[in-house]
């Protein structure tokens, strides 16, 4: 098991660190996806590539680089469909797909993958649009089907130009490719708690797709550790800042970082980040490395690290005192962006559940 | 000898001269000083230690090397711990040559058992308002006054004490550290109760204990600086993996309790994967620091990040598994009743949780420190212990 950075990993996150600082500061998330960051996040880091295998034009990296990556663009609270586009790429590199694995490698396309449970509403058919529902038929893989369906809520959905979705035929559940910006899709975008993160209602109406192939096993555990590298960015950051706060205001008489009741708080959180970078490490390892020990630590990921960031984001607003209460304040932007990404795999509870399961209770 | 061979030759070692058995018979102190004594001649005693006073002159690799060869083995020199972790070490960083040549062989034979005298029934946390004083007398120093929760302390040869040496000048400054005879008349150690029922540590009474002025350890009224190299070896002995129990024999463990608990209750489950979460979160947490270590970052203030974090676990974990066992866990000597009588030791031996969230805030996190009443008052007009 390795927990530990190699030089490599440290080099990616200072890149990747020093190019957000410089070309998505806070003061810059709340305007939202920039389209010009993401050219650049892509061309120059290579960042949309990282996890796509060398042979379909990517950098073929594992969970552990991936990780330190999404640590970074957590902690900056990068806006727009990074994540949403991280998410697609995880299940299109368990299939393949050659098509939209290159495009992404390249840049050219900005993916989001259906999130359950809405999956389980989405039915394909095959022939042309406005044909019978019910034809359980399909053609082959990379085949040109038609799906129906709603999806309440997705990731990126207004910024994506695909949808990786899984959809349910007279054969089982088969991954599908929709443009969505095709005929046959709808899509509304959703007033969202995270101001730098969008999501859409996207309605498929025999909306044309493309037959991927057989829905892949372990694409939930690999979300969630993703998610939980994001996490541990948002809460290293909200801990960052409060103490670098700490250490500059001053009430009666002190910097508020000398009181105890301040500091042992900060002690606290500080015990939460060290935990949440070594549960984060450990499931990344065993994602590379160790698939029968990665659902476990897939569920403990979201168990525990969704949870801590969630915890460290609500204190260190509180401990600002009333300025972290305001709109102004970037307080509550990683405040909100840790409850969107407790919540964003499912109630917390169904990790937690996961986890008795695994553990035989 | 490269690391892995030399943790392969040190497991064969221990394969064939650790203890075995259950409930060995007989005296554990000789016990404890036959053991030391082979692993000595093994070459196993004072690995770090310089070869000139009895050591094997090599690094902590290979200290930690032999930690993990140990770790399957329960080896029985418990009442040495003290001595080579943290007396022992402060000699070889701060004693004379003639206070090496003299006690570190006989400690790494297993000849002595060494105690440490620091804190104070007025001086705990804050360890440096301490009252026992050593007033000088020709060629000796008369000491009087009393230490508390002194492990091992009656069993031992020697002491390294702590003592205030002058009264006007501010508390850090005053203080002086010897090498005390616990055998010597005058010195009187009591057994002290803890919570659980059982004598685990000792107080010490000192009636005008005399101590030879070769036996200070480093100048008169420099004891602070040598105290904090005692608590730092200390600190270092603990992160080493001393003491982590395996958890198999814990009745309050994850493995203990399905065993005893309703697991298809929906609020036992939730329960207990709440155990599993935080026992894992610190496991991974452990190694890591272990990881890093290997790769020369060493941990320093962030181990007292470990050491809090288990410190709540024991009681977290104590405290659940009373909970659902029910009323038959404090009754009849259950385990649990002595489990969750024990539980609040771990926050309160070795800096209490309190003081570990000050050295985490201000030598992890940098934050300002607390302003402090007691740096520039001379002692002996500073309050201190329990007043009114």
């Amino acid at each position: 098991m390795k927990l530990v950075l190699s030089q490599e990993q440290q080099e990616l996150r200072a890149a990747v660190r020093a190019f957000l600082a410089a070309a998505s500061p806070l003061p810059k998330v709340r305007d939202g996806y920039d389209r010009e960051v993401y050219a650049r996040l892509n061309g120059e880091l290579g960042l949309s590539g990282l996890i796509v295998p060398e042979e379909y034009g990517g950098a073929g990296a594992g969970f552990a680089e991936l990780a330190v990556a999404l640590e970074e663009t957590g902690a900056a609270l990068l806006p727009g469909p990074f994540l949403a586009t991280v998410f697609a790429t995880i299940a299109l590199t368990r299939v393949p797909d050659k098509e939209l694995l290159t495009g992404i490698a390249e840049g050219r396309v900005v993916a989001t993958l259906a999130q359950p449970p809405a999956d389980s509403d989405v039915t394909a058919s095959s022939g042309s649009p406005g044909s019978s529902r019910d034809s359980g038929e399909l053609g082959e893989a990379g085949g040109g089907v038609t799906v129906r369906g709603t999806l309440a809520q997705v990731l990126g959905g207004m910024e994506a130009d695909v949808l990786v979705v899984p959809a349910l035929t007279g054969d089982g559940v088969v991954m599908t490719a929709v443009d969505l910006t095709g005929p046959g899709v709808t899509r509304t975008a959703l007033e969202t708690l995270d101001l730098t993160r969008g999501q859409a209602q996207v309605t498929l109406d025999d909306a044309p797709a493309r037959v991927i192939g057989p829905a892949a096993p372990g694409v939930g555990d690999r979300l969630a550790v993703a998610l939980a590298a994001e996490q541990l960015g948002v809460l290293r950051a909200a801990l960052d800042a409060i103490v670098a706060y700490a250490k500059i205001r001053v009430a009666f008489g002190r910097y508020i970082g000398s009181y105890q009741g301040v500091k042992h708080k900060l002690a606290d959180m500080h015990c939460k980040l060290e935990q949440a970078e070594s549960i984060v490490r450990f499931a990344a390892w065993a994602a590379d490395e160790s698939p029968d020990e990665l659902p476990a630590a897939a569920a403990l990921a979201q168990a525990y690290v969704g949870r801590a960031c969630f915890e460290v984001a609500r204190d260190h607003l509180l401990l600002y005192g009333g300025i972290g209460y305001t709109w102004e304040h970037d307080a509550h932007l990683f405040y909100k962006r840790a409850k969107a990404d407790e919540v964003l795999l499912g109630p917390p509870r169904i990790h937690r559940a996961r986890l008795a399961d695994l553990l035989e209770l | 000898m490269n690391l892995d061979e030399y943790r392969r030759t040190a497991r064969a070692w221990l394969l064939d001269n650790a203890p075995s058995g259950e409930s060995p018979e007989g005296d554990p102190v000789a016990r404890a000083k036959d053991f030391m004594a082979r692993l000595y001649d093994a070459g196993y005693s004072g690995i770090t230690w310089p070869a000139r006073w009895g050591g094997q002159g090599l690094t902590q690799a290979e200290e930690r090397a032999f930690a993990a060869a140990a770790r399957d083995f329960t080896l029985p020199i418990y009442v040495f711990s003290i001595g080579l972790g943290m007396t022992g070490p402060t000699l070889v960083d701060r004693g004379t040559d003639e206070q090496r040549e003299r006690f570190l062989r006989p400690l790494l034979r297993g000849e002595e058992i060494w105690c440490q005298l620091f804190s104070e029934p007025g001086a705990g946390s804050d360890v440096a308002s301490l009252q026992t004083r050593a007033v000088r007398d020709g060629d000796d120093w008369i000491v009087n006054g009393q230490k508390v929760w002194t492990s091992v302390a009656h069993h031992a040869d020697w002491g390294l004490l702590l003592a205030r040496t002058d009264v006007e000048v501010p508390k850090h400054k005053g203080l002086t550290m010897f090498v005390v005879d616990m055998r010597h008349p005058g010195v009187t150690v009591r057994p002290l109760k803890d919570m659980t029922g059982r004598a685990n540590f000792n107080e010490i009474f000192f009636d005008d204990v005399p101590i030879p002025d070769e036996h200070r350890v480093g100048d008169v009224n420099d004891g602070w600086s040598v105290a904090v190299t005692t608590l730092l070896h200390e600190r270092l002995s603990i992160s080493a993996g001393v003491g982590m129990g395996t958890g198999k024999d814990d009745p309050t463990s994850l493995a203990a309790l399905r065993q005893v608990v309703d697991t298809a209750d929906p609020l036992v489950r939730d329960e207990l994967v709440e155990l599993h979460i935080r026992s894992r979160a610190l496991a991974l947490f452990n190694q890591r620091l272990s990881q890093e270590t290997k790769a020369g970052i060493f941990p320093g203030a962030r181990g007292s990040a470990a050491k809090l974090l288990l410190a709540e676990l024991y009681l977290f974990q104590a405290d659940l598994a009373t909970r659902l066992v029910g009323p038959e866990s404090v009754v009849g000597g259950h385990p649990l009743a002595h489990a969750i009588s024990q539980a609040p030791g771990m926050s309160l031996g070795g800096g209490t949780n309190e003081i570990m969230r000050n050295i985490i805030g201000d030598r992890v996190l940098n934050l300002p420190p607390e302003p402090r009443v007691d740096k520039t008052v001379p002692f002996k007009d500073l309050k201190v212990g329990t007043q009114g």
